[in-house]
């Protein structure tokens, strides 16, 4: 663990020290910030003080912002050569997927923390239910550890940053939306399985506030099966 | 610690890469790694340091299997290309790698010093990686590789990239590493075997083909002994037909007949320096050059890997 942690505070130093972690933040905020307080069904029609607008959006921007975290993540490392690098030296192979995860986790925690000024706004504006609104920031930190977890795995399948982000956002999609859409026009047995799988349905009971074991754990398994999935993928090289 | 390996087989699909490899390198010892391209020394190397895994045989390490992978802290690997973060600073990377290898925190400062000292690193330390030229790369992936000053040293390559300077700099850093820790280094470039290694091991097609001190190595190729003579107020023909008919002389060769120059081989176990001398003053001829002649290691390169 303390291993994975060394991993991590690379790539998180990394980040900083480019500019990608601040392009990341910034531009994270400007599109939800965007669609939250600007454009469309915004947060001033609701007649309420709640942060369901944002957490509509950010459930998209983070669809699209996650494999563009984790796109280079083992890709590059690939790539250029450097996982020999580090795999040689006094690392699991589980440690360097954790370290990853880790890095990204708290990228993304990173940015949403950034919009915790909606919230202090809203509760300024009328009586929020805090209650809901920190179900809601939990709802989003789930969904982004599924997430990180399908893009690490996706970055750990191809040698190309650009193949790893589309294919993320590939196997994601289906998450995000498409078994929704499926259950909706199948029914029965298959509908319920379909059901069982979207990351909508659960997202939506959390962000209502409703935090039940069942969406914890389906938040919680997506996310063990990708990082299973990518250690496994970088245990192939031998 | 020794490095022991037993039996190592390893296949890319149907082609095997390394086939049935065992040998040993002991503690001080600085094991040169030859064979041409693709002959399975990069191959090798992967599986001593833990990176791939073996299809059978073992690599033993102070008697501990490397397969799960407790043995990687002793070892230090330049890897082949030298892959390295190019966002990084010098000292942060350093730092980073001796974390890695878990360095003791108090102890980081000292190291990275030593090895900005050792590696001749002084001037580029707060450089970004990416912006150094390749020779400086190449004494960050060696101050990289042993800032944990690990007991084994396994190199990939450590000259390549080099200017001579450097190159000198380098193998007497690793001559002088090699008295107390076990190194194995690979390269291509032949008479850096003979400057820094105890031992050459030649390699070719996944198999060894030849094991051995430069010294023996020679002999065995050679087998007995060449002298390239000149002689002067000989008739050539005349001096061919009296060497020939010495005991100890198998073969003699006219390779120059205005400067009369000869090529003898000896009989096996013998040598024929005394026998030519006493002839030429027997016979008044004047012998202005007598050289033996040493099979060069890139003849014995080419005779055991070109097939």
């Amino acid at each position: 663990m303390n291993k994975a942690w060394i991993i991590a505070k690379r790539e998180l130093n990394a980040w900083f020290d480019s500019l990608v972690a601040y392009i990341v933040i910034v531009a994270f905020l400007a599109f939800s910030g965007i669609f939250t307080w600007l454009a469309g069904a915004d947060i001033f029609l609701r007649q309420q003080a709640d942060l369901s607008v944002f957490f509509g959006v950010a459930r998209w921007t983070l669809f699209f912002f996650i494999p563009a975290i984790t796109m280079r993540l083992i890709a590059e490392e690939k790539r250029s050569g450097t996982i020999e690098l580090v795999l040689t030296k006094n690392v699991t192979d589980r440690d360097f997927v954790l370290g990853k995860f880790l890095a990204s986790l708290l990228m993304v925690s990173i940015v949403l923390a950034c919009t915790l000024p909606y919230y202090f706004t809203v509760s300024i504006l009328g009586p929020i239910d805090h209650g809901a609104t920190i179900a809601g920031y939990f709802g989003l930190l789930l969904l982004s550890a599924a997430y990180i977890g399908i893009g690490l795995f996706a970055s750990s399948l191809s040698n190309n940053q650009i193949v790893a982000f589309l294919l993320a956002l590939f196997i994601s999609i289906f998450f995000q939306f498409l078994f929704d859409v499926f259950a909706d026009s199948t029914s029965g047995i298959i509908a319920r399985l379909f059901d069982m799988l979207s990351a909508m349905r659960h997202y939506d009971s959390i962000a209502r506030g409703v935090l039940d074991s069942k969406d914890l754990i389906y938040f919680l398994s997506l996310c063990f099966v990708g990082l299973v999935l990518t250690e496994w993928r970088v245990k192939q090289r031998r | 610690m020794d490095i022991r390996i037993e039996h190592l087989t390893k296949s890319y699909g149907v082609q095997k890469a390394v086939d049935d490899i065992s040998f040993t390198v002991r503690p001080g010892e600085i094991l040169g790694f030859l064979g041409p391209n693709g002959a399975g020394k990069t191959t090798t190397m992967k599986i001593i340091t833990n990176y791939l895994e073996p299809d059978s045989g073992d690599v033993l390490i102070g008697g501990q299997s490397v397969r799960d992978g407790r043995m990687k802290r002793y070892i230090g690997y330049l890897p082949e290309h030298n892959p390295l973060y190019p966002e990084m600073n010098v000292i942060d990377f350093l730092t980073w790698c001796a974390q890695v290898q878990d360095v003791p925190a108090h102890l980081i400062g000292t190291r990275i010093r030593e090895m900005v000292r050792l590696c001749g690193l002084e001037r580029e330390k707060h450089k970004k990686i990416g912006e150094l030229s390749k020779g400086y790369r190449q004494r960050v992936g060696l101050a990289q590789a042993m800032i944990h000053d690990p007991e084994v040293l396994i190199l990939d390559e450590p000259t390549t990239g080099l200017d001579p300077n450097q190159i000198v700099e380098i193998r007497a850093l690793i001559r002088q590493l090699g008295q107390q820790k076990t190194v194995i280094l690979s390269t291509h470039i032949l008479p850096e075997v003979e400057a820094t290694c105890d031992r050459i091991l030649i390699i070719n097609r996944g198999r060894i083909v030849a094991d051995g001190t430069p010294q023996t190595l020679r002999k065995q190729a050679q087998g007995h002994q060449v002298l390239h003579i000149r002689l002067e107020e000989a008739d050539p023909d005349e001096a061919v037909k009296a060497i020939m008919a010495l005991p100890t002389v198998a073969g003699v060769d006219l390779l120059h007949v205005e400067e009369c120059r000869l090529e003898v081989q000896s009989k096996p176990e013998t040598t024929s320096n005394r026998a030519i001398f006493d002839l030429c003053k027997q016979r008044g001829w004047a012998l202005v050059e007598m050289v033996p002649h040493e099979t060069r290691l890139e003849d014995i390169f080419r005779n055991l890997t070109m097939n």
